[in-house]
């Protein structure tokens, strides 16, 4: 079913998608915020610019945007799927506990952060080109992944990647020489297991936007873990 | 003992005479103050762990023991006090910021207590509540401004979401992982019977909980910690915790010890991790961004729901409460800077933020002079400690209350103020399940709604002694109250006169 938003109110489009068929498609989507909030059992795709916090608490559905996102996708997004074909603006993934969020293009500032993990629930976001500052701050679980397919020349990540991360992993493909990691965090080069892991996370990465994985898995990728489980512990004093 | 030794804060008194080593007092102390000497044959105690929570006073069947503060302290200065002395040895030691549980504890002024409330003589005749009908009921929510008809005439009575409380007092947002289970299901049993709300913190909402889904306030904390669907479409309301009285300005940390089985899951992090909350939500560096949150959760749940915006009682409240009451929140939730915590920094919790009667009072005469005061309703804490104090605050111009110290001290808290160590002997704010058990939640949840049904008893007395039949019409009604010993200044905030005038 096809969805037409011009100048619709968000409430109102959420309230076309929820009486909408299971698979539909919005049409001429122009800024309108909260898209598919708290939703499951659709699968929509957006031809436009859907708003800020696309997603948000996005219980199961599946979000296709053909197109750029802006802020705030998948914001505490628990389970499903968003798939961007272009860049996404600032705190993606914020607080996401489950599901997947792959975005073909770049990633702005905060992406992923304080992503956390329960047992089989471990959430994915993969960013095919650079992500901004801040990327996976606070981050309690999850995996990030940053491909820097584009521009490998220039750097994968702004400042202060991995700040206060405390759980789950990041993988950049790069070497990341001329990335800065806090403290408490280990970077190294990723070894075979790694790469095999990375494998299954980038499957259906490589086939949502047609790219060979074995091209993207050839160049050298940085694991980053945290330390430590409870990094502040040595902070306090008991009073 | 080094250079930093300090003799133990207490002692304990043991009646030797009365003592018939039962033991009691050993098996009960989760801090292991007390032992059985077999060489002596007597209970011996190392008073140095000793945190005066008098649970061995308690339990002791014979009345052998009780705590005192040592008198063995270190020369009297009024300046350099013993406790500051104490905390530089502390920190000298470890390096450690100082860390504290528990509400503010300083002698700073507190403004209730200088607040006298009205009684009608002669003019206007006071009201027997146990004979004449006296309303205690509150609604929270956005309210219209005008009476609005539908095309042909009728009255549109279409409000926004509301929130029913038999009482204008709720149980504030205490988390599961802070406080233990049995408190939990205490605080929403007696929620549910009273027909008020009790309030989730940032722990999430525990499985078992979710049947008093129509009493619970769920919370939204910048680490969304539980938040998820399912848990917003089971609250009554969602609350978007901003800042905390207790520790304004900082965010929040549940050590990994306390992150353990249902806590874990609830929470939806592994076992033994640091529960992080930032300070700062990420997503909001201001109104508009507010505004985002709000609606996201306002779209979430269809528009059902009333979002709350908790704030702590900083200076300049009365403009930040206006931002927030035009982002499309229904409720401000303000929390005063004697309000309680699991856990904060000390320095934090003693110096940071303002007493919420000034804050109330301020951000109500602002809300009305900008003509906005119906778009919101009012909520406040931080210590509220007695049905006085929330006539106080009503008259000062709140719609209802949050209680939290009060409330577990009805469950057992003796306010030891060790809260961090997750040892608490009254099986309040702990994890260990051999402590938890210790608080039967049947008894209480009787002791919540004992002690809310007296409040509200005591509401009536004091509305009938003013000549006021209902609580909507003490809200605001300042003229109800007078301040004893106050300057001019702090007169003006409140907006009181001066008794006497």
């Amino acid at each position: 079913m096809m969805i037409r938003a011009n100048g619709l109110d968000p409430s109102v489009l959420n309230d076309a998608i929820r009486k909408s068929t299971e698979v539909c498609e919005i049409e001429g989507c122009c800024g309108q915020r909260f898209l598919a909030a708290g939703m499951a059992h659709k699968d929509i795709t957006i031809h436009g610019i859907p708003g800020n916090a696309l997603g948000a608490y996005l219980n199961g559905a599946k979000i296709t945007v053909l197109g750029n996102a802006q802020d705030a996708v998948g914001d505490t997004m628990n389970e499903g799927k968003i798939v961007i074909h272009g860049n996404t603006g600032d705190a993606a993934g914020y607080a996401m506990r489950g599901g997947k969020i792959y975005v073909k293009g770049n990633a702005g500032y905060r992406a992923g952060i304080h992503m956390k993990a329960y047992k089989d629930k471990v959430p994915l976001m993969v960013i095919g080109g650079k992500a901004g500052s801040f990327l996976g701050e606070y981050q309690a679980g999850g995996v990030i992944i940053v491909l820097n397919l584009e521009k490998p020349q220039e750097k994968c990540v702004g400042f202060f990647p991995c700040t206060g991360m405390h759980g789950g992993k990041m993988f950049l493909r790069s070497a990341c020489e001329n990335v800065s990691f806090p403290a408490q965090v280990t970077a190294c080069p990723a070894g075979a297991e790694d790469l095999k892991e990375l494998r299954t996370h980038l499957e259906e990465y490589c086939q949502l936007f047609e790219l060979d994985i074995e091209a993207v898995l050839s160049a050298p990728f940085t694991v980053v873990t945290p330390d430590s489980k409870n990094p502040y512990r040595q902070m306090y004093v008991a009073n | 003992m080094g250079v930093e030794f300090i003799y133990p804060e207490f002692e304990v008194i043991r009646n030797e005479a009365r003592c018939i080593t039962c033991r009691v007092c050993e098996r009960q102390c989760a801090n292991e103050v007390h032992s059985f000497s077999e060489a002596r044959g007597m209970m011996i105690s190392d008073e140095s762990k000793c945190v005066n929570c008098q649970r061995c006073v308690s339990l002791c069947p014979t009345r052998a023991l009780k705590i005192v503060k040592s008198d063995c302290v270190l020369r009297e200065n009024a300046n350099w006090q013993n406790d500051t002395i104490r905390e530089i040895y502390k920190q000298a030691s470890s390096g450690g910021v100082l860390l504290s549980s528990m509400g503010n504890p300083k002698p700073l002024p507190v403004y209730w207590d200088k607040i006298l409330i009205n009684a009608s003589q002669v003019t206007n005749p006071p009201i027997d509540p146990l004979r004449e009908p006296m309303e205690t009921r509150v609604y929270l929510g956005k309210k219209p401004e005008k009476i609005q008809r539908t095309a042909d005439g009728n009255l549109n009575c279409d409000l926004p979401p509301q929130i029913e409380l038999s009482m204008p007092v709720m149980f504030s947002a205490m988390s599961y992982g802070s406080i233990s289970y049995n408190a939990h299901a205490s605080l929403a049993r007696a929620a549910s019977t009273l027909g008020i709300l009790y309030n989730t913190g940032e722990g999430g909402l525990h499985e078992d909980f979710y049947r008093y889904g129509s009493h619970t306030i769920v919370q939204v904390a910048s680490g969304r910690f539980g938040v998820h669907e399912d848990y917003l479409e089971a609250g009554a309301a969602i609350e978007i915790k901003m800042g905390q009285g207790a520790k304004p300005g900082i965010g929040g940390h549940l050590p990994g010890a306390k992150i353990v089985g249902d806590v874990s899951r609830t929470r939806m992090i592994p076992e033994g991790t640091d529960a992080i909350s930032p300070a700062p939500h990420h997503d909001i560096y201001s109104i508009e961004d507010l505004r985002q949150l709000v609606y996201s959760l306002k779209e979430a749940t269809a528009y059902q729901k009333p979002v709350i915006v908790k704030v702590a009682a900083v200076h300049n409240i009365a403009a930040i409460a206006s931002g927030i009451a035009r982002s499309g929140a229904d409720i401000i939730a303000i929390d005063g800077f004697r309000g309680g915590t699991g856990a904060a920094p000390t320095r934090i919790r003693d110096n940071v933020g303002i007493p919420i009667e000034l804050a109330l009072a301020a951000v109500d005469q602002r809300l009305r002079d900008e003509g906005i005061r119906n778009n919101i309703s009012l909520v406040v804490g931080g210590s509220i400690r007695c049905a006085s104090d929330v006539v106080k605050a009503i008259a000062l111009g709140a719609d209802a209350c949050y209680i939290a110290t009060a409330a577990v001290l009805a469950l057992g808290c003796h306010l030891c103020r060790t809260c961090h160590t997750g040892k608490c002997n009254w099986g309040i704010a702990t994890q260990q399940p051999d402590l938890v058990k210790r608080l039967n939640p049947d008894i209480g949840s009787e002791r919540l709604i004992n002690l809310m049904t007296a409040w509200r008893h005591e509401i009536m007395e004091l509305m009938g002694g003013m000549g006021i039949n209902s609580i909507e019409a003490l809200r605001g009604n300042r003229l109800m109250l007078r301040g004893v010993g106050l300057n001019e200044k702090e007169l003006e905030i409140l907006g009181i006169s001066h008794a006497g005038e």
